[in-house]
């Protein structure tokens, strides 16, 4: 039963405000930072800066349109997004996706997990003083943006799952260019390693900083690699699967560690996980069709309906209650970076402002994410 | 913990409580008055141990508007979701849970700010989202703005 106090001002604390404008808040987040010395004492994340009010205007959209406005939300991982929204029409409906839509949607998921881990890994090099890592990192990422665009039309919001599959089948090119990039990533990889994960001067910036308990995450509600990087089983692949994973062999990575390093670890290692879920898939596309014929206009039953999936930052649940009209009564996105930041002040308690850095790269934000 | 068994045991600790299997997860309804005491007998009692509250939202329905708190357990992996009526729509108030899950603090805060809903005993009730002098709460189902356009 805790309860933090108010934090007050004493005379002689220095208040600094990082950002809104900032490049190491990844995006419009604003810190007030109350500091002695070098130590932070408190911060107040003010966030709302691009807030698009987006469970409101999914009020008025249909079952169709509100998809394509989730891509906007978490624009990292957009194809996971598209998933739970679908996935949530999905189940209310009680449409049975075909298996070869499935299995495209997994793939498409992981991939879209490794370029968001990629992004993540190159600029939590940048937030640290190592400018390499960025172009190592945008390298691969760019040849699977590039083979999202043959199938999604797509680079970055791609608005390729739709309820009953996905929008379109996948370019003939696909499977030969899938090989070829996680063949080279599989080498390339060991790249990331030598540049940062066995640079000494990195990891003496992210051990022990940022310590957060398994107490902690779990009363904060983190998810994703930012809980599993404090010791949490929470990975929603593994405890509830959908789309088939179930099927898949793979490893929940879980550290014990709680700090910068230990997430940085996690992160690292799924990866290689996710690289392990495609290569099960890539030869095993079944054939059929890619969408369940469903009606042109869609109509949920009345009730509350609640669908959850693993994007690449935590548990993204996505919450429909129903009137049983054409468009949701209220729509409520539980977002993954939300119940992340608000741990953040916890994390970065007692560290240095340098640590605040590497604090923020390792949760991996995604502000649009968090206002939504 | 099985349905059957999470029935019984929240009637143990509410005789008031009513439920709705419709769903996916088992529904409780609470009274605003003991709700508090409740959600801490949830939170502590060593058999239930929800010590995960993955998502808090509230809906605005025509005569009440609705709390709604996922619960999950994470050594016993299960889940419960816990609902209460405010039926004062002019003035809606609820006591904060802030003290029992941290990350309630930055949830009711959202709450508060875009569906109006007062958190008694919040350590810092303030906007989260919309600036500080915003008028309204722009999730009610009344709201109206004057740069709203009508499609």
């Amino acid at each position: 039963m805790l309860i933090e106090e108010d934090y007050i001002t004493e005379e002689g604390d220095f208040v600094v405000n990082i950002g809104p404008q900032h490049p190491a808040t990844h995006g419009v987040l604003h810190l007030k930072v109350w500091l002695d010395g070098e130590t932070i004492k408190h911060i107040e994340p003010h966030i709302g800066y691009i807030h698009r009010s987006i469970e409101k205007m999914s009020e008025s959209l249909s079952y169709r349109q509100f998809i394509y406005v989730t891509s906007r939300m978490d624009y990292l991982s957009a194809h996971i997004n598209n998933q739970a929204c679908a996935l949530t029409v999905e189940k209310a409906m009680q449409i049975e996706v075909p298996q070869r839509a499935k299995v495209i949607r997994v793939l498409m998921a992981e991939l879209n997990r490794l370029t968001s881990h990629m992004l993540w890994w190159g600029c939590t090099g940048l937030d640290l003083g190592a400018v390499s890592p960025f172009f190592f990192a945008f390298r691969e990422r760019e040849i699977i943006n590039e083979l999202m665009e043959d199938t999604c039309g797509a680079r970055l919001t791609m608005n390729y799952m739709v309820p009953g599959g996905v929008m379109a089948d996948l370019h003939p090119d696909f499977q030969r260019k899938v090989k070829e990039v996680i063949a080279q990533f599989k080498v390339n990889i060991h790249e990331y390693d030598q540049l940062l994960s066995d640079n000494v001067i990195f990891q003496e910036r992210v051990k022990g900083v940022g310590y957060l308990s398994k107490e902690d995450a779990i009363s904060f509600g983190c998810s994703g690699p930012t809980a599993r990087g404090s010791g949490i089983s929470c990975d929603i692949r593994k405890l509830y699967p959908y789309d088939g994973y179930e099927n898949l062999k793979f490893d929940e990575i879980i550290e014990q560690g709680g700090d910068c390093w230990a997430r940085y670890k996690v992160r690292i290692a799924e990866m290689h996980q996710s690289m392990s879920i495609i290569d099960q898939l890539i030869d095993n596309i079944p054939e059929g069709d890619f969408q369940a014929k469903t009606k042109a206009v869609l109509k949920l039953p009345k009730g509350e309906f609640y669908q959850r999936v693993e994007t690449a930052r935590g548990e993204l649940g996505v919450f429909i209650v129903s009137e049983g009209g054409t468009t949701p009564y209220r729509i409520k996105y539980r977002s993954p970076n939300f119940s992340n930041l608000s741990a953040l002040p916890t994390m970065a308690k007692g560290c240095k402002i340098g640590d605040l850095v590497a604090i923020m790269s390792t949760i991996d934000l995604v502000i649009p994410d968090v206002d939504r | 913990m099985s349905r059957e068994e999470l029935k019984q045991r929240l009637s143990e600790i509410c005789p008031s409580v009513t439920f709705d299997e419709t769903g996916e997860f088992l529904m409780a309804f609470f009274t605003p008055d003991v709700f508090l005491t409740q959600m801490k007998e949830l939170r502590c009692a060593t058999d239930l141990n929800f010590d995960y509250l993955f998502c808090m939202t509230a809906i605005d329905w025509k005569d009440n508007f609705t709390a709604v708190y996922h619960l999950s357990s994470t050594p016993f992996r299960h889940a419960l979701v816990v609902k209460v009526k405010l039926t004062d729509k002019e003035n809606p108030v609820l006591d904060s849970v802030a003290g029992i899950w941290k990350g309630a603090n930055f949830l009711e805060r959202e709450v508060y700010d875009l569906m109006g809903i007062r958190f008694n005993g919040h350590p810092d009730l303030r906007r989260l989202i919309l600036e500080d002098d915003w008028i309204g709460h722009p999730l009610r189902k009344d709201y109206a703005d004057e740069n709203m356009i009508e499609l």
